[in-house]
């Protein structure tokens, strides 16, 4: 009998924590999937680092959506069919969105020629440009 | 001075402050919504704040979109901390007033604020003609890609969002949209 009652205690308790873990696997993917979706009503912040109420409640309906066995792929859909493309942190790479992406490392490149040429100058023999 | 080291620079410089400059024509608080064209999400809302005769709804009662089709509806996201509305709320309720008895819903959505606050503010303002409902957890507002109040919805008879206007909307705005909508339902 006391096995028994052991027995049925472990099993308690083992469904008690499991509820647990699969908590922390969904706040997890949450957290993942709320740091690529940006708050409306800030700066430049994910809903996951936003305090915003808004924020807050957009993280519902991401652990909401993901509960119940949309993919990240559908939630961020969702939310772009509501907000445009703008609700994503980072632009799909697509059209003028293309250009964000190109622009910084064309410039860096143009500056290293600037700079290569320069230096080329600089370092000349002072005879050379006589 | 170096022409051709000049214009070689400007083949680099001036396409980026073209696109500066481009970027200075644009109000970055203005982002074009995605669901004008596209059907409007249902929803299933209770009213706390009744409106007046003969627009009036009981408070407690449940307002669905599905029951809705066939009018033309104007949903409207404000709050009692939100100051913007406190410009378009008389405007609102005036021009509800002027529509009763047509095919036109005009309806209140209180967004993440509380219903006491909502119906005290109400009662500053002198009143509202049309009923206003809540919105927990802000799912109907995160449903119509609000991010900020307040925001009105103009939607045609079939359920269709015709239209998204940020910020305070004007009497003319108001009229002008409910009345092309109405026309082409006929």
């Amino acid at each position: 009998m006391t096995h028994l009652f052991a027995a049925l205690a472990l099993a308690a308790l083992a469904a008690v924590q499991q509820p647990a873990a699969s908590d922390s696997a969904l706040d997890a993917r949450t957290a993942a999937l709320s740091a690529q979706l940006r708050c409306p009503v800030c700066q430049g912040l994910s809903i996951q680092d936003s305090p915003s109420e808004l924020s807050l409640q957009m993280r519902a309906v991401v652990r909401d959506q993901l509960r119940a066995g949309k993919t990240p792929a559908e939630v961020k859909a969702y939310f772009v069919s509501k907000y445009g493309q703008w609700i994503l942190l980072e632009p799909k790479p697509q059209g003028f969105n293309l250009l964000v992406y190109a622009l910084p490392v064309l410039l860096v490149l143009v500056g290293l020629g600037v700079i290569a040429v320069a230096v080329r100058k600089w370092t000349r023999p002072a005879d050379a440009g006589a | 001075m170096n022409w051709k080291r000049a214009a070689i620079a400007s083949l680099f410089v001036v396409p980026v402050i073209l696109l500066f400059a481009y970027g200075l024509t644009k109000d970055p608080k203005d982002i074009p919504s995605p669901l004008p064209g596209h059907e409007a999400s249902p929803f299933a809302l209770t009213v706390f704040a009744p409106g007046q005769p003969p627009l009036a709804r009981t408070p407690g009662d449940t307002i669905r979109l599905s029951a809705l089709k066939g009018q033309v509806v104007v949903l409207n996201f404000w709050a009692s901390w939100c100051l913007s509305c406190r410009d378009e709320h008389q405007v609102l309720s005036e021009t509800a007033r002027s529509y009763a008895g047509q095919p036109v819903h005009f309806l209140g959505v209180l967004y993440n604020d509380e219903p006491a606050n909502g119906t005290q503010w109400i009662a500053q303002m002198g009143g509202q003609s049309y009923p206003s409902v809540t919105d927990p957890g802000a799912r109907t507002a995160i449903n119509y890609g609000l991010y900020g109040v307040p925001e009105t919805y103009f939607l045609d008879v079939n359920g269709r969002i015709a239209y998204k206007a940020t910020g305070p909307v004007t009497g003319g705005l108001v009229r002008h949209l409910v009345d092309s909508l109405m026309a082409a339902a006929k």
